[in-house]
């Protein structure tokens, strides 16, 4: 079996049907890019493996155990850490004490936490924030927090949710790097971005969505050549 | 840094032991036992409410069933009510088990909402059960010891019992899991951080030591009845004030909380006359408006000044209640 395996995801909110009968896998150390519209039902996707929301039915298999059952702070010991679209910052702690929150997973020694935030913070780029509160820091910095914090936890497969999403073109450019860093590192990651061309770049397969149903699956160049594709972000004129 | 910490805190204390030795006055005794007990259940409430950001208004609860705990120890088995002061902090916590488990799994105020009426539920048991709890004629001890010294050290005790355990706490793994259940509990939940229990783990000492407070008050004050100990708004939101007053989510924050409360309180009492409570109640209103954080809050923020760090471009202001 896959790493990790996605089998006919379903879910509603009441009427609504924000992801139909998907499924999709990943083999450890890929890049999944996620992409669809607006309100396709990326978000969802996520919420439903790091288990924020129950399935409506479905399953999913992490290094063949099945985990649509588990608890969401299960799911994170197990080795699957993500991060919020609308970044949730702690505010009042400093950095370091959010990557520090994050640490504390595996360990339970403020030392060995704090030795550890200190690597990561520096992996990420933060280290020159460590003590500033993260209420105070900009967009692009909070969103690079969201990963540290979740790096702490030592995943192994990693949800990235449009980390970077209103970030000008050189922050994005560093988020980027540290995207391709954090692969290098031997993690596993779903990314979900609405810029084409980062997606076609870091990703090694991508998946298409539309209203919560796959619509491609495959190669960068195959799924952005792909008609369904370009009807769903370019409208029916252009397919 | 640290060493310098504990040097002050070891000198607080000593300060605080020879407290009996300058102060003889058996009113001014009185009134430092008083803020020791509240310093105490400020403390406990503290390590839930400002810590773990689980707001209770019903810690008057825990409080009663201390106090009880010991008052009907005597009052019915004829057994030292000091008993009470190990009986009761654990006929608290036992009683905050169910709720913990039950409140902590939904979001929102439920978990306010439930203590609230689980302080006037006991108020209301207690005054109608009246052939186990003596109903609202209340319980009265015939104290062994009526030196204030004595009480004032067995208080001194609790408190420091107290403090130095949720200092351990705060500062230790659970600590750190607390606050970042109160600053976001999704962020924490995608932690790895099981949320439910780490509430628990807050609610269960913090019950405890009010419990403990309570039973100590029975045997100090040697009267209680339902309305004293289950009262919402002199023990419950009192709790509240003292500890907004002190600095929430601080180490000293209630106890400075209980001191400023308890000794404007009885100033105002004796020397206002029948408009103590309304000047009182403008006071507090004042120093929580102009110093959201409390006294020991602004002063760690002004320190923080001080040593100034620069602000990113970008970042929120620092979210201060007046514009
Ligand atoms: N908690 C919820 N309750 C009800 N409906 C929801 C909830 N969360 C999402 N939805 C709906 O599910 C659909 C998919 O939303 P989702 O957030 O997954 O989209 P998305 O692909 O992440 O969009 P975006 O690109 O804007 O982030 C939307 O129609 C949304 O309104
Ligand atoms: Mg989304």
């Amino acid at each position: 079996m896959s790493f990790f395996v996605a089998r006919k995801l379903v879910k509603r909110f009441g009427g609504l049907t924000a992801v139909s009968d998907l499924s999709f896998f990943l083999e450890k150390g890929e890049i999944l890019g996620v992409i669809g519209p607006n309100g396709s039902g990326k978000t969802t996707v996520f919420n439903l493996i790091s288990r924020f929301f129950p399935l409506t039915s479905g399953e999913i298999f992490f290094k063949g155990t099945r985990i649509d059952q588990l608890p969401a702070h299960k799911i994170c010991e197990l080795g699957i850490g993500r991060t919020f679209q609308v970044v949730k910052p702690l505010k009042r702690m400093s950095v370091i004490d959010n990557v520090m929150a994050g640490a504390f997973l595996r360990t339970n020694s403020i030392g060995r936490a704090r030795q550890k935030a200190e690597e990561i913070t520096d992996f990420c780029a933060l280290g020159q924030y460590k003590n500033v509160e993260a209420k105070s820091l900009p967009i692009a910095l909070r969103k690079r927090l969201e990963i540290a914090r979740s790096l702490a936890t030592e995943p192994e497969l990693l949800l990235l949710d449009e980390t970077c999403a209103g970030l000008n073109p050189r922050e994005s450019e560093g988020a980027i790097a540290l995207i391709r860093r954090i692969r290098d590192a031997g993690i596993t990651i779903i990314i979900v971005e609405h810029i084409m061309k980062v997606m076609m770049g870091i990703s090694d397969r991508i998946l298409a969505i539309n209203f919560g149903s796959q619509i491609a699956l495959g190669k960068p160049q195959e799924v952005a050549g792909h008609p369904e594709v370009i009807k769903a972000y370019l409208g029916d004129a252009h397919a | 840094m640290k060493n310098k910490s504990v040097l002050i805190n070891i000198a607080v204390l000593l300060a605080a032991l020879l407290v009996p030795v300058v102060i003889k006055a058996p009113y001014h005794l009185h009134i430092i036992i008083l803020i020791i007990i509240w310093s105490i259940i400020g403390t406990a409430w503290n390590l839930l409410g400002g810590y773990a950001g689980q707001v209770s208004f019903g810690h008057a609860a825990f409080f009663g069933l201390g106090a009880y705990s010991a008052g009907l120890l005597k009052f019915h088995f004829d057994i030292s009510p000091w008993w009470g002061v190990l009986l009761g902090p654990i006929i608290a916590t036992l009683v905050s088990l169910p709720i913990g488990l039950i409140c902590f799994r939904l979001r929102g105020p439920y978990f306010a909402l439930a203590m609230l009426s689980l302080g006037e539920i006991f108020r209301l048991l207690f005054t109608n059960l009246s052939n186990f709890t003596n109903g609202a004629r209340g319980v009265m001890i015939m104290p062994d010891i009526t030196s204030k010294m004595f009480y004032y050290y067995i208080s001194l005790f609790i408190l420091v019992l107290t403090l130095f355990t949720t200092y351990r706490i705060v500062n230790s793994k659970v600590g750190y899991y607390l606050v970042s259940i109160r600053e976001d509990q999704d962020a924490a939940t995608s932690l790895g951080i099981p949320t439910t229990l780490y509430k628990n783990l807050a609610l269960l000492p913090s019950a405890f030591f009010t419990g403990m407070a309570g039973a100590f008050y029975m045997n100090y004050v040697a009267f209680i009845d339902p309305n004293i100990v289950f009262n919402l708004s002199n023990v419950s939101v009192m709790v509240i004030l003292v500890v907004m007053l002190g600095g929430v989510a601080t180490t000293w924050g209630p106890t400075v909380g209980a001191a400023i409360y308890i000794f404007l309180g009885e100033l105002f009492r004796a020397t206002l006359g029948s408009a103590n409570v309304l000047v009182f109640g403008v006071l507090v209103c004042l120093i929580i408006l102009f110093l959201p954080n409390g006294i020991v809050g602004e002063m760690n923020t002004l320190k923080r000044l001080v040593r100034r760090k620069k602000g990113l471009p970008g970042g929120e202001r620092n979210e201060f209640l007046r514009g």
